[in-house]
């Protein structure tokens, strides 16, 4: 059965038209064509899929498409201002906090969601934030380290000495 | 300011955080149809027969195809690119590969059949609708089972006994004798257990066919697309190389997985042409856990013989390795060349024999993943090591230091054929004990005790054979493929470069690394060179990315053509600047006179190249394009030293990793971010394999019980320490950058380092070996059964 759904996607409205069972994640990267947010597993586990659904940071794998009718979007398209990255994104670079990439939109995603929450995370309060981010490249030490950095920037703090 | 050595930032991240990456899964062709993949429930079954009549009408289903109508269009096999000859000088056995299969499933996930359709949806819905009419027959999943009188045959004829081969390396009669004579024997049996490696990006592949021009597009989560298409077009689809192209873009990790040539490239390659139209397929992530080659599945027995003053005699090593129900691209080479060559270890040892029987099972094949046959061999090595030190009451650290190859003793010929060209083995031990405060560690582990922890630290120390590999050895082993690699360095007419390259970046930063190297070369900006890569269209025919092989290989290839570059432009230079060609440097990006001001820069003698009205015609074609393969003398072999501390609950069996310290010579570094970040990543992976990760095939159905992210314990953020990493550098004396490569080191040296801690922190309970993963359960399991006899006496 086909259903229209009218959302928000970084800041712009968007209508399209989908079946009841289709996922956000594939009306945002098959109809939409924002194919940064990716799809790395079908249980939910990865969180290469996150995006934030009204400011909060949500798996689009589980949600269905005609969930989001009426909904506020941000995927990682919309994060940057310009060509100027956001100051996560370039602690993310800084740190070299991405190898392969895959799993990157996810992982900045939901380091925004923690700051957000928690504006000067612990390394430990990083560590256990990101359960439901799976990296198989860095060995989440640089994102760790990322994420501390980026923080501190967006409070417009001082960076931490160099370790 | 020299580019090499400093930690220039990756120039791909913008792309990867603003989600402008293009994976194979970003791409959509016009037209396209979806491609669902029918996969067997069973381990073994005999196919009665396939009805795919009511798939075939269902909604959006354009197609079905099963190895029948593969079997009709003469497709062949998936082909094995490394022939293993027994101890008998026989070959191995060398059953078919189909691409679809056709009479039998040998696993769970095999491929029975293929629904292409307007929508995934449509495909997916209508494979629901095949009636597969399955004879099941009894499975065996390990190797050990395999083996035993009576086991199901995976190939009754072509390989009786699950045997594909038996084979060995190193003068068995010396192992004996020493033996004979020696002080101690240490034994051990032992497991490297079986990985699923998990990129995070599925495999993916999207077929295409040009009936104007007759080309044939394939875009594949690949590491290497030239092999893809040799393989593919030779032996599979019998596509001529010329009107094949296969483009392997942005790449999600790789990790060995993406090598190997698999059934679904071959599936919408063979498909698009036959329906007119382009065939995506895409893994879903379940399907990753039943198609991607799976890792490591070893059963091994080892012993080691010691004279009085614990220097090491002689090494014996037998070992079963499961190769799956198929022979993947690169299978049968894992448990031999690249692990039985690898058992002298950083170690004197004079004498090594090792035995590797090669088993079918019915399980997913079995191929490289990161380290390769490395791990294995330095996971048994550096536990029989630590064994033999505690029972000789010696420290691990010291046993390792009267044994290692000492600093001058390279070049150094091993007992079993590679030949190391250089090392600092007590260097970066010391190092590591140094950072990890080794010395001092007697006082955390009686401070944890008082807090009722068990507390353990763990030396492992490593070699590994990089840089794969010299072509003419590797082809005496029985590669059948050469190992060099490809560079191009095109010179635009206003001197910007384009760098084609052979190697296939998935995460490693070339664009970046190679960019230094070709900053540094020639002297100019990193913002005037492009790194092209991952296309056979566009790049020279070369092998792709792993073994650590990029930079000392791919990296040597790019150099060779830089080298030709200067030569060129030297001449040109001199016809320009009327001097001689002797008397022209080039230095900082241009052509000097020695020894006055008259100079021309790279872009100068470029335009000249391109513009050609003064120019040597005699002597030089116009251009400035120049093309190097390069072939390694040898392997390199980075080497290194990691130590793992570790504290165990007692009575939850939960382990914490405390701190992980890695002491490493990769030669060269290029970039040591980059470095680093490769190390990180390693050793995620051996920290995985050691305390997380473990492939479960149910013993009496053959299902795979891992098959989701539920089940296979994926190493996140909390379970992992922050590393301590730090570098030593002896050069790699045989290529021309000094570097050995540093991809694999991580996973090769952390799986021991954390197995000798568990060890070290149970060894007040009398346990002698535990095998990985040392999962909390395993943990307590184990504590509680030593404990047992404990408070009984």
């Amino acid at each position: 059965m086909q259903k229209t759904v009218s959302l928000t996607v970084n800041g712009k409205p968007a209508t399209a038209t989908v079946e009841g069972r289709t996922l956000l994640v594939q009306l945002l990267r098959e109809i939409l064509g924002l194919t940064g947010t990716h799809v790395g597993c079908d249980t939910s586990q990865c969180g290469a899929c996150v995006v934030h659904v009204d400011g909060e940071a949500v798996k689009s794998c589980t949600l269905l498409a005609v969930q989001a009718e009426g909904r506020n979007i941000l995927t990682i398209e919309g994060v940057a201002t310009g060509d100027t990255l956001h100051p996560m994104q370039e602690a993310f670079r800084d740190n070299h906090a991405l190898q392969c990439g895959f799993c990157t939109p996810g992982m900045v995603m939901s380091a925004l969601d923690l700051v957000k929450n928690n504006p000067n995370p612990s390394e430990r309060e990083i560590r256990e934030y990101l359960e439901g981010n799976l990296c198989r490249c860095t060995g989440y030490h640089n994102i760790v380290l990322a994420i501390k950095a980026g923080a501190d920037a967006m409070r417009g703090a001082a960076p931490a000495a160099a370790e | 300011m020299p580019s090499i050595g400093t930690p220039v930032r990756r120039r791909e991240d913008y792309r990867f955080l603003t989600g402008q990456g293009t994976y194979t899964d970003d791409i959509n062709r016009p037209g396209q149809l979806h491609a669902y993949i029918l996969r067997s429930p069973h381990a073994n079954a005999r196919i009665n027969a396939i009805d795919t009549s009511a798939a075939k009408t269902a909604p959006g289903v354009v197609a079905v195809f099963t190895g029948a109508d593969m079997a009709a269009d003469g497709i062949g096999g998936l082909p094995c690119g490394w022939l293993i000859n027994s101890k008998d000088g026989s070959p191995m056995k060398e059953p078919a590969h189909p691409v679809l299969v056709t009479d039998r499933v040998r696993h769970v996930g095999d491929h029975v059949a293929v629904v292409l359709a307007e929508s995934l949806a449509q495909a997916r819905d209508a494979a629901e609708k095949i009636a597969v009419d399955y004879a099941v027959e009894p499975a065996v999943v390990d190797v050990a089972a395999a083996l035993q009188p009576g086991a199901p045959q995976v190939w009754p004829a072509e390989a009786p006994g699950n045997v594909c081969y038996d084979w060995h390396l190193g003068d068995g009669a010396a192992v004996d004798a020493a033996f004979a004579t020696a002080a101690k024997i240490v034994k051990l049996d032992l497991v490297n257990n079986r990985l699923i490696p998990n990129a995070m990006e599925p495999r993916a592949a999207i077929g295409e066919f040009n009936r104007a021009t007759g080309e044939h597009t394939l875009y594949t989560t690949s590491q290497n697309p030239h092999v893809i298409r040799l393989l593919m077009g030779a032996f599979v689809l019998h596509i001529p190389e010329a009107r094949l192209r296969v483009v392997a873009p942005d790449v999600g990790g790789g990790f060995g997985s993406k090598i190997y040539h698999y059934a679904e490239e071959a599936i919408v390659t063979w498909a698009a042409p036959k329906v007119r139209r382009p065939v995506k397929w895409t893994a879903e992530r379940s399907e990753s856990f039943m198609s991607d080659a799976h890792g490591r599945d070893h059963v091994t027995h080892v012993e080691l013989a010691l004279d009085a003053g614990a220097k090491f005699l002689a090494l014996k090593v037998s070992t079963i390795a499961n190769m799956g129900a198929y022979l993947s691209t690169f299978a049968t080479c894992i448990p031999t060349y690249l692990y039985g060559t690898l058992l002298a270890g950083t170690y004197t040892t004079p004498a090594v024999y090792v035995e590797t029987k090669a088993v079918f099972t019915h399980t997913v094949p079995v191929d490289a993943y990161r380290g390769a046959g490395r791990p294995e061999a330095t996971f048994l090595l550096e536990r029989i090591v630590d064994l033999a030190a505690d029972e000789l009451g010696l420290d691990p650290g010291e046993l390792r230091r009267r044994n290692f190859v000492a600093a001058d003793a390279f070049p150094y010929q091993t007992p079993v054929a590679l030949q190391y060209d250089s090392g600092d083995y007590q260097t970066t031990l010391r190092m590591a004990q140094e950072a990890a405060g080794y010395a001092g560690f007697e006082a955390r582990r009686q401070e944890a005790a008082r807090r009722g922890k068990l507390r353990g630290i763990g030396i492992a120390t490593y070699i590994e054979a990089c840089g794969i590999a010299p072509s003419a050895v590797v082809g005496s082993l029985g590669a059948r493929a050469g190992l060099f690699e490809s560079a191009a360095v095109r010179v635009h007419p206003t001197g910007s470069v384009t760098i084609l390259t052979g190697s296939h970046s998935h995460g490693q930063g070339h664009e970046t690394t190679f960019a230094q190297l070709v900053s540094d070369g020639l002297g100019i900006p990193i913002e005037s060179i492009e790194i092209v890569h991952g296309d056979t269209a566009k790049i020279p025919y070369g092998m792709g990315t792993y073994g650590s092989r990029s930079i000392a290989v791919g990296g040597s290839a790019i150099v060779k053509a830089m080298d030709k570059v200067i030569a060129k432009g030297r001449k040109i230079a001199a016809h320009l600047l009327e001097a001689s060609e002797a008397d022209v440097e080039f230095k900082d990006g241009a052509f000097t006179v020695a020894g006055t001001d008259r100079s021309k820069t790279l872009g100068e003698v470029a335009l000249t190249a391109y513009v050609p009205h003064n120019f040597p015609h005699d002597e030089l074609e116009p251009g400035l394009d120049e093309t190097a393969f390069y072939d390694p003398k040898n392997f390199t072999f980075p080497s290194g030293a990691h130590i793992a501390e570790v504290e165990i609950d007692p009575d939850t069996g939960h382990l914490t990793v405390i701190n992980f310290t890695a002491s490493d010579d990769f030669g060269r570094i290029i970039n040591p971010m980059i470095v680093a970040g490769q190390v990180h990543g390693g050793l995620a992976q051996g920290i995985g394999q050691a305390l997380l990760e473990g492939c479960v095939y149910d013993k009496a159905t053959g299902q795979l019980l891992t098959g989701s992210y539920n089940d296979y314990a994926m190493p996140r953020a909390d379970d992992l320490p922050n590393f301590a990493l730090s570098t030593h550098v002896t050069l790699c004396t045989h290529n021309p950058l000094g570097v050995k490569g540093c991809g694999e080191a991580g996973a090769i040296g952390a799986p021991a380092a954390i197995a000798n801690a568990i060890v070290d922190a149970l060894k007040p309970l009398g346990v002698r070996h535990v095998e990985m993963p040392a999962t909390p359960e395993k943990l307590w399991r184990v504590i509680q059964e030593h404990k047992a006899p404990l408070a009984a006496e």
